[in-house]
């Protein structure tokens, strides 16, 4: 144990995703070491995305208005959503230009170990925007790992009534992984060869 | 295969190895304590990523130390294999092979085929069921890569769902809803293991039931083996012969879809995943009666390692010469069995034995030595020290 602000410090870095006691103690210790200026700009960053960045309404992708840059989009086809785990999976897909149509970020993935179930994700705002809009296709595009493809296995039952055309991302992606590391080739015939679900 | 080269840094108690190994016996001889079975133990590990003493892998990174390394170039007919692995306990180890890192450690299994008999195997006849489920799934996944994949799906499958279960019972069936996809999962894993597990034991019998007539003399009964599981069309425990038909993936799908259904009501009240093969078992039976409980200490001891050269004869028919370990294990054989162990170990294109005594190892075993003593191992021909490894 440090004193007070050193400790504080590498608690907080230890809460982050992906950062264990001994990386939050280099970075704290980093942190420590480095010019004020540098810390300076890291501050207002995060300072920045706390008061700027907001959740898209509609979608609930990254957005600095009302409105994600997508949804606002009007050359954008309001015809298919895309349904992915996180905002990260928009960019990656986006990366594809495959897809010309609206996103809808769940907020994560099904996980009854970590206490996450359908109520905990977006599925109530987006059974909304499936009935009241134009929809005719949903793609399903959770990650390709057991957490992903049951959720994708409960959208397609709960929208099944609906009478859309709901697909899923065809194999070939490295199964058991996460849609945000699959390059750009590969997400996109995943993409293009989507298969239907009949549920 | 053989090893040609083992180095290790920070492993139990060996801060730095460096040391040359030849195909054929070596004996790895030293005072209790020394640090033999910790070497062979790094050998075993190359191939099943874990430990045949303990569960996990902190005990096996040396006092003081963040992480251990085992590092083994090998010779598998005539190509090299340079096999490296990190071991960072409860994070993910990092494995090269012939120096390209693989993009999840588990792509090593399969690759470095091991068969290691210890004192600890007496657990195959003596103890758990989980015991015996682990030798099976190890086997497999050695033999069939592809279903390491499988395996740990079907392992968080299960958590999610007991997961899913826990908190439906307590919210009274309010989480439900998404327990039929869990099954879903559950049901395509389950019966892929299932399969897998039925056609091993299937391959093993002839192959242990020779190995024990060896081991146990010709008079012995038969060493036997069965499957019994919570699906029953997957087996009631009673021992397979050539002859016993075996369920394929579909029908065993089936058959764990309906049971799965029949004990939903059961699962939700305890809490937990009553079917499927992680609550089997592989019976082993000695003539017409299962071996657990009814062994002597003897007899167990005959299955075990009857099981363990099964193992070794099944690799052979598969066309792979595996490394054998024998850890500790002839100065609990009797005479005759010594001698049966002696002439498969001879055999093999490698076997490295640990023994505190040299005199309990057959004399035919014991060309080479590797000297073990005061945290150094030196190799040792005709009394001679040939080449040297540290600390
Ligand atoms: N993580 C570790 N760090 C340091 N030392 C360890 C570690 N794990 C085990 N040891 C030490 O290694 C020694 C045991 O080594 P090992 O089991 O290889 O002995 P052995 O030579 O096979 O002995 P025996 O003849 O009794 O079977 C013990 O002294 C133990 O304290
Ligand atoms: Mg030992
Ligand atoms: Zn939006």
């Amino acid at each position: 144990m440090y004193e007070g602000a050193v400790q504080d410090l590498i608690d907080e870095l230890g809460r982050l995703p992906g950062v264990g006691p001994k990386s939050a103690q280099r970075i704290a210790f980093h942190l420590l070491a480095a010019e004020s200026a540098d810390v300076g700009r890291l501050v207002a960053a995060l300072q920045r995305v706390q008061a700027e960045v907001r959740f898209c309404v509609t979608c609930f992708n990254v957005a600095e208005a009302e409105q994600c840059r997508i949804c606002r989009d009007p050359r954008r086809s309001e015809d298919v959503i895309c349904v992915v785990e996180e905002p990260k999976d928009v960019v990656a897909i986006e990366r594809t230009r495959e897809f010309r149509g609206k996103y809808h970020v769940l907020g994560g993935a099904i996980s009854p170990i970590e206490g996450v179930g359908p109520d905990d994700l977006r599925v109530k705002e987006l059974m909304t925007r499936l009935m009241n809009g134009q929809v005719t296709e949903l793609i399903i595009a959770t990650d390709p790992n057991l957490e992903g493809e049951a959720t994708a296995a409960y959208l397609a039952r709960l929208v099944a009534p609906m009478g859309l055309a709901v697909s899923r991302l065809a194999s070939g992606l490295p199964v058991g992984g996460d849609l945000e590391y699959a390059d750009e080739v590969t997400l996109g015939r995943a993409f293009e060869g989507r298969r239907r679900i009949d549920a | 295969m053989y090893v040609r080269h083992l180095q290790l840094g920070s492993f139990r108690n060996w801060e730095r190895v460096d040391l040359p190994l030849r195909p054929g016996p070596t004996v790895f001889v030293g005072r209790n304590g020394e640090g033999k079975t910790n070497l062979v133990e790094a050998v075993g590990y190359l191939a099943t990523m874990g430990s045949h003493r303990v569960s996990a892998d902190a005990p096996l990174v040396r006092h003081g130390a963040e992480q251990a390394v085992v590092r083994a170039a090998l010779r598998r007919e005539d190509r090299e294999l340079l096999v490296e692995i990190e071991i960072n306990p409860g994070r993910a180890n990092r494995v090269r092979v012939n120096r390209a890192p693989l993009p999840r450690p588990r792509e090593l299994l399969g690759l470095v085929k091991t068969v290691l008999f210890a004192p600890e195997d007496l657990v195959l006849v003596r103890g758990d069921p989980s015991d015996r489920r682990r030798f099976l799934d190890d086997l497999l996944v050695s033999r069939t890569p592809r279903l390491a994949g499988v395996r740990s799906d079907y392992e968080r499958v299960l958590k999610q769902r007991n997961a899913l279960l826990k908190t439906a019972r307590l919210a009274r069936g309010g989480a439900l809803a998404t327990l039929d996809v869990w099954d879903g999962h559950l049901v395509d894993l389950g019966s892929q293991l299932l399969a897998a597990r039925l056609r091993l034991v299937a391959d093993l019998v002839p192959h242990v039931a020779a190995a024990h007539a060896q081991v146990a003399g010709p008079e012995a009964p038969l060493a036997g083996l069965g499957y019994t599981s919570t699906v029953p069309l997957a087996g009631d425990g009673t021992p397979m012969t050539a002859g016993t038909p075996l369920p394929d993936v579909a029908e065993l799908a089936n058959a764990l879809r309906e049971r799965v259904a029949e004990r939903r009501q059961d699962e939700v009240d305890r809490g937990m995943t009553l079917v499927g093969p992680h609550r089997d078992d592989l019976v082993i039976a000695l003539g017409p009666v299962p071996a657990k409980g009814f062994a002597s200490h003897g007899e167990s001891w005959s299955l075990a390692l009857a099981l363990k050269l099964g193992c070794l004869a099944l690799y052979r028919a598969d066309g792979e010469e595996p490394i054998l370990v024998l850890d500790d294990v002839f100065a609990t054989l009797d005479t005759d069995r010594r001698a049966a162990l002696a002439a498969v170990a001879r055999t093999a294109e490698q076997t490295l034995i640990t023994a505190a005594v040299l005199d309990d190892v057959p004399a035919e075993l014991r060309g080479t030595r590797v000297q073990v003593a005061g945290g150094a191992a030196f190799v040792v021909e005709d009394d001679t020290v040939l080449e040297g490894g540290v600390r």
